[in-house]
């Protein structure tokens, strides 16, 4: 049972995005273990790319992993530990104790984690709306067609299984910006107005460089992950390779 | 400087370098320590592997590596140097005005020498700020907004002593305000990446130009947008410039949307060195052109004329610099010496 579970737990830290780069934590590396103990709590152990990530990204990653693992019912309690860190232990301290950032931080904190969560949201909602706008006009829906559909017939729209991902994709973020029930427009803009087809390309080409800017961090953080903990030889631990 | 194939010569000026000590013997603290690692890993993941150095020759290379990285073996003509002060972290600070002023001294024709201040230290800082202007006839400055300094954890320019340190700056003949919005040194949350204060004060300060190290990376984004609105705001393009050899997709898209938004006028080349050097990567952004589907899609093309002016036309006017008279000064000095003669016309 405990190997179920632990399935069950990677898989939903696998839901956990990092909210800059908009990718799993679990697809990025960065979670190094996920383990369940007899008692039902689950230890969790992660990494970032560099020792200076920014704290309120780590903090909000680490809370993320929290709330996804309390959400699973048989779970009685959850630890989080974020390692090789500038506040590593500043971080640790305040996730055991179950409090806020701004309550581990005290006055160096400035504003609470819920605007940067919203704001990083709302990139993910526009990369994943231009990638599905991008993949559907590429395949013969014209803007006509697109600004018309509702919710629920872009749910039923045919498409390929690329289409289909990006479209589960983005209506995972639809509800970001506004109420996505079934007779609600299909696209909408960051303030939840309709698209309209006059203006739809330069629309399209505005929200490019948010897609643009979140692959190249992508890429820089992979990269630096890979060389801070060596991943191109995975299987030969540091420590080890040098004694 | 760099020539084409057929025989043109390009001026190049590097719009970011630096001379620093991250040595253990300089090292305070485990910071210090990270902090000189965490720009090895850059080093090590971006640069092609035969240009990689080894960990003892980055945490401190000499004046004479760094004179024949950039100009011999380079194709730097002329390169900026911006100080990063770090004094949590080193003992004698990582890469003061005062450090970069000596291999300025050597090479006077060669260096362009930036000062730094920090609205955070007041009066005594505006003191210190005229003296190191005066001193160095500085023309720039790099700032650091995320850098910590005591309760602070970062600054905007759009506070009210920033506005002060940018006032005496411009009495004092500084022009160019080159701001560090890239990957940051210990943020926290105070905005650390936001880009919003230099819409602010590149308007307020219209005879001040305002230039995005790295591009606003990791905020490209908001970048361009506010870039576009302004017209004394530039993009260095250090930190972005080695995804050319790895990921030169990623690349092309960074460059045709900085093309696209600011144009070529406002694009400035930086090695960033000693994190990468100048000849690999002039070679391949020589080489390098944006593919046609990009171009079709936000029509920016790197042309001969564009890349000459990223590479030097566009530090040169914002530095005051007169190309052809600089030439003449550097052959003067044997500077271009190592040269093959120039393939007659």
């Amino acid at each position: 049972m405990v190997d179920a579970r632990q399935a069950e737990l990677w898989a939903c830290l696998h839901g956990v995005m990092d909210p800059e780069l908009d990718e799993s934590v679990v697809d990025l590396n960065f979670v190094t273990k996920a383990d369940v103990d007899a008692s039902s709590r689950v230890h969790i152990e992660f990494r970032l790319p560099t020792y200076w990530c920014a704290a309120n990204f780590s903090f909000l990653m680490a809370d993320d992993m929290r709330r996804a693992a309390m959400a699973l019912d048989w779970v009685t309690g959850v630890s989080v530990v974020l390692g090789e860190h500038m506040y590593a232990d500043k971080i640790n301290a305040g996730l055991a104790l179950g409090l806020s950032f701004q309550e581990t931080f005290g006055v160096e904190a400035d504003g609470d984690l819920e605007d940067l969560r919203r704001t990083f949201l709302v990139k993910a909602f526009q990369r994943r709306q231009v990638a599905l706008l991008n993949h559907l006009t590429a395949t013969g829906h014209s803007p006509e067609t697109l600004t018309a559909l509702t919710l629920a017939e872009l749910h039923s729209l045919p498409v390929d299984d690329e289409g289909d991902r990006l479209r589960r994709r983005y209506l995972e973020r639809r509800d970001v910006v506004s109420a996505a029930t079934d007779e609600m427009p299909a696209f909408v803009d960051a303030a939840g107005s309709p698209l309209r087809a006059d203006g739809f390309a330069a629309y399209v080409s505005g929200l490019r460089r948010v897609g643009v800017n979140a692959e190249f961090n992508s890429a820089l953080c992979r990269g630096l992950l890979s060389v801070r903990f060596d991943l191109e030889t995975p299987f030969v631990p540091k420590a080890r390779a040098s004694a | 400087m760099y020539r084409t194939a057929t025989g043109e010569e390009i001026f190049v000026i590097d719009g970011h370098t630096h001379f620093w000590d991250g040595s253990p013997a300089n090292q305070k603290n485990i910071h210090g320590k990270q902090f000189i690692e965490c720009f090895y890993a850059y080093h090590s993941n971006l640069s092609p592997p035969s240009e990689k150095w080894e960990k003892e020759k980055f945490e401190k290379y000499d004046a004479k590596t760094m004179f024949e990285d950039l100009f011999v073996s380079g194709y730097d003509d002329m390169a900026i140097l911006q100080p990063t002060y770090l004094t949590d972290f080193y003992k004698n600070g990582f890469n003061t005005t005062e450090r970069n002023a000596a291999i300025k001294k050597s090479h006077p024709d060669r260096f362009i020498l930036n000062g730094a201040f920090d609205p955070r230290d007041g009066n005594k800082g505006l003191e210190d700020l005229h003296a190191l202007a005066e001193k160095h006839k500085l023309q720039g400055v790099k700032l650091y907004t995320a850098e910590w300094r005591g309760e602070s954890k970062g600054y905007k320019l759009s506070d009210k002593d920033s506005y002060k340190y940018l006032e005496a700056a411009q009495k004092l003949g500084i022009k160019n305000v080159h701001v560090h919005k890239g990957p940051t040194i210990i943020p926290l949350n105070r905005d650390a990446f936001d880009v919003a204060d230099i819409d602010d004060v590149a308007t307020s300060f219209q005879d001040l130009n305002f230039i995005v190290e790295h591009c606003g990376l990791p905020r490209l984004d908001d970048f361009c947008w506010i870039a576009t609105q302004e017209t004394n705001v530039y993009a260095g393009i250090a930190v972005a410039l080695p995804f050319i050899h790895s990921r030169p997709g990623y690349f092309a898209h960074v460059m045709s949307e900085l093309l696209f938004w600011l144009g070529p006028d406002k694009i400035l080349y930086g090695s960033d060195y000693g994190i990468w050097t100048p000849k690999w990567l002039i070679d391949k952004f020589m080489a390098f052109e944006i593919p046609e589907d990009l171009t079709k899609e936000t029509g920016s093309v790197l042309t001969l004329e564009n890349k000459t002016k990223i590479l030097g036309l566009n530090a040169a006017r914002l530095y005051g610099i007169d190309v052809e008279a600089q030439k003449k000064k550097i052959r003067a000095g044997g500077g271009y010496a190592h040269l093959s003669e120039p393939v007659p016309a």
